[in-house]
């Protein structure tokens, strides 16, 4: 059954991109066609990935495989596959689940743009991008989709390219990655040297199979740190997130479909793809690299949810949320929770969407304010976003139960205190819990409640094709604890094939109550500390955050997102121009005097040779033909045209030759 | 004074003389045509008188060429005058100091 989809798998990133150039070729005016092309295109990916997903069901453990030669060179032959696994198959339907929501909601929020159908184009292009890098079966057809979803973040960044901080975070972007990209390669290029082959899965000769993964020996460490670096760029890990919060310059759908769901979380797919490669000669579950992933996802987690709190830009609140959260996916896999950082990516992937639509639904309420301290009440004003928003709120917060966060949280922080190898990871992931419950709770409470203030007079709730995709994305999230649930680990036994038991009594495990009770505490902090935020308060204006009042030292370290970004002006940054300036005045001055000294040596014997030409040769030869010249103006008197004057001379000639004859004679 | 052969030969080198001088110093083309038949004339008179005063009984050689000579001279007239008529019409000149196409 729907073996079909599993020899066409290139069918599912085909479609968005098919829509995708057919709107590029329309013109500014066709927004319906554009719309509706986008959208059937998208509707055909998932319901394409949804058959796929289907007999993945079937066997534990699936896997289907589908190479094809790409070229020969020589003797060796480039080979490229499709891939679909459990990994891939429940990477495929999110993707395409919450792009079709991000499309249509999209409908709404760009509905007053002027490049609304370029705008659809990009989402299509990114769209197909994305499908295509999670079944990709071989490094290098993954690093191709890597690099296109690169390419669509980069124009949808820079999408408001009039504006110059969009045009500056995109390029700050692009090239961020780029330096991780870097890595990416020069680990796959030592793969390919090393296992002679970049695909996968190739029925025992792929690269993640078990002899192509005895033939790296040593060097497994260091291809999977490299590669690791492009996975640290993608998904904004320290110390290459920066550009993660810059990125939300964008249009809030793309910073909800890129940003948060989708492209970020690409690091995070592509370690668990190649998590063979990490985990080589795993002495109890440990290894260099796996090492090396725990504390960068534990540093990335912990700094991000503490500069969250100091941020006033309701955006880049949610993207400091996301690099936290994906430090967390990160952690996971390094502990060896594959199946939970994924199943959190997958969970992620939903209610970080939401949160995102959700505050565009709230900025587009807000006629384009992005700043949190001017809005508030808008609970009573934006019912619907108010809700979802929550819903989203206590998901990324991770309380269990009913929301699909709290579950995949849990099983990760499950699977951090079983590390044998420290447990500062897992207390500096509790810190983590209270402090993303704190500083959510702080953004409900500046936005949501208390008194309305300067930008949320005019507030109204969203049209309905904003709310609609709110609510499937809300009631997706809250639907989704159900598979998570600890009591029944379908979605766990599903990514990593072992069977499958229900155990009512997994419901009620210490782990529970001790992340329900930290993210009570994050929530009563931030009630206490932000309880006047919204109120106006003789002693304290408004516009003064809390924390800043209490600890301004701390605030304006936090707020400076601890000068990261400074630091980076003043070294990576600072040295790229001084090597520029260097370059420049080598050019200018160096090669250029070089270049200048040739050109004038040639230019002197072009002096000299033409001065050859000019009195040797061409006068010579001036000589010559001015001679002929003379010569022939002198025979041409002779011509006169004159009958007479030829007759005469016959007549002379005449009398001379009888006068010689007479003579002679 | 008997007429001798001298005397012919004088009478026709003073005709070429003459017929010579109006062919180069003359500028209308009729004149110069003139002066063509005009050494004609001392040619055949040299053939007249050379066969006259050759050994004799002989055939009347020279009177024959004498004859052929002026048909000859008629018809080149003819043409000849043609040809002033036409450069007449084509130049609107007779003088030959104009007919200088030729120069170099």
């Amino acid at each position: 059954m729907n073996s079909w989809v599993l020899t066409c798998l290139w069918l599912i990133p085909a479609a968005p991109f098919a829509a995708s150039l057919i709107i590029l070729s329309l013109s500014k005016a066709r927004r319906k066609s554009a719309v509706a092309l986008a959208i059937i295109g998208e509707v055909l990916a998932l319901a394409l990935s949804i058959l796929a997903f289907m007999p993945t069901l079937q066997a534990t453990g699936f896997r289907a495989v589908q190479n094809f030669n790409w070229f020969t060179f020589g003797e060796h032959t480039l080979r490229l596959g499709f891939l679909l696994d459990p990994l891939a198959a429940a990477m495929l339907v999110m993707i395409a689940l919450v792009g079709l929501c991000i499309f249509v909601f999209s409908v709404g929020y760009m509905a007053d743009d002027k490049n609304f159908t370029r705008f659809f184009a990009y989402l299509s292009f990114f769209s197909g991008a994305m499908l295509g890098l999670v079944i990709a079966n071989s490094l290098l057809l993954l690093f191709i989709f890597w690099e296109l979803v690169g390419l669509a973040s980069y124009l949808l960044i820079g999408f408001w390219i009039e504006k110059p901080s969009a045009a500056a975070a995109a390029k700050k972007a692009f090239i961020t990655t780029r330096i991780g990209d870097m890595g990416f390669f020069l680990g796959m290029l030592w793969l390919y040297d090393c296992s002679g082959t970049l695909l996968f899965y190739d029925s025992g000769n792929g690269c993640l199979e078990s002899a192509g993964l005895a033939m790296l020996g040593a060097s497994a460490t260091f291809i999977a740190l490299l590669i690791f670096c492009g996975a640290v760029g993608k998904s904004g890990q320290f110390p290459l997130h920066v550009w993660l919060p810059d990125a939300m310059e964008g249009p809030t759908p793309v910073s909800a479909l890129i940003h948060a769901a989708t492209m970020v979380a690409a690091g995070v797919f592509l370690v668990a793809r190649v998590y063979p490669l990490f985990s080589v000669d795993a002495i109890n579950g440990v290894t260099p690299s796996l090492t090396v992933v725990v504390w960068i996802g534990v540093t990335t987690a912990l700094m991000a949810a503490l500069i969250a709190i100091a941020q006033e830009d309701i955006k880049r609140i949610l993207a400091y949320s996301t690099v936290s959260q994906l430090g967390l996916m990160m952690v996971s896999l390094g502990v060896g929770g594959v199946a939970a950082g994924i199943m959190h990516l997958l969970a992620h992937g939903f209610f970080k969407a939401l949160l995102f639509l959700g505050a565009g639904s709230v900025i587009h309420g807000c006629h384009g304010e992005q700043d949190i301290r001017k809005m508030g009440g808008l609970r009573r004003l934006m019912p619907v976003t108010f809700m979802t928003y929550a819903i989203g709120m206590l998901a990324l917060s991770g309380v269990p139960f009913s929301f699909s966060g709290g579950w995949t949280k849990e099983e990760i922080l499950h699977a951090t205190a079983q590390w044998p190898k420290s447990q500062a990871p897992y207390y500096l992931l509790l810190a983590g819990v209270v402090l993303t419950a704190l500083y959510m709770t702080r953004q409900m409470i500046y936005v949501f409640f208390g008194n309305g203030r300067s930008a949320s007079e005019r507030a109204h709730e969203s049209p309905r094709v904003m709310t609609m995709p709110l609510i499937v994305l809300a009631l997706c999230t809250i639907f989704f604890s159900v598979v998570l649930t600890s009591a029944w680990p379908w979605l766990h036994g599903y990514l990593t094939g072992e069977p499958v038991h229900i155990e009512i009594t997994r419901l009620v495990q210490p782990m529970l109550f001790v992340s329900l009770a930290l993210v009570s505490a994050g929530v009563v902090i931030g009630v206490w500390m932000y309880r006047k935020a919204g109120v106006q308060d003789r002693d304290r204006p408004a516009e003064i955050d809390p924390l800043e009042y209490a600890q301004p030292g701390v605030f304006e370290f936090l707020a400076n997102k601890m000068w990261i970004d400074d630091l980076y002006d003043h070294t990576v940054i600072a040295f790229s121009w001084m090597a520029a300036r260097l370059s420049d005045w080598m050019d200018r001055y160096f090669w250029d005097g070089l270049v200048r000294g040739f050109g004038g040596v040639g230019q002197l014997f072009g002096i000299l040779t033409a001065s050859v030409d000019e009195r040797g040769i061409n006068a010579g030869v001036d000589e010559t033909t001015a001679g002929a010249r003379g010569l022939g103006r002198l025979m041409s008197g002779a011509h006169s045209g004159q009958i007479q004057t030829y007759l005469g001379a016959v007549a002379i000639g005449m009398l001379a030759l009888l006068l010689l004859y007479a003579w002679l004679a | 004074m008997t007429p001798t052969l001298q005397v012919f030969l004088i009478i026709s080198a003073t005709l070429f003389s003459i017929g010579l001088l109006a062919v180069l110093s003359r500028r209308h083309a009729i004149f110069i045509l003139i002066g063509i038949e005009i050494m004609l004339a001392a040619a055949n008179l040299n053939f007249i008188a050379f066969w006259r005063f050759g050994p004799q009984p002989q055939p009347p050689t020279g009177v024959m060429i004498a004859l052929f000579s002026i048909a000859i001279a008629a018809a080149e007239a003819a043409v000849g005058l043609a040809m002033v008529i036409a450069v007449y019409r084509h130049y609107h000149t007779t003088n030959v100091d104009q007919l200088d196409q030729l120069r170099g």
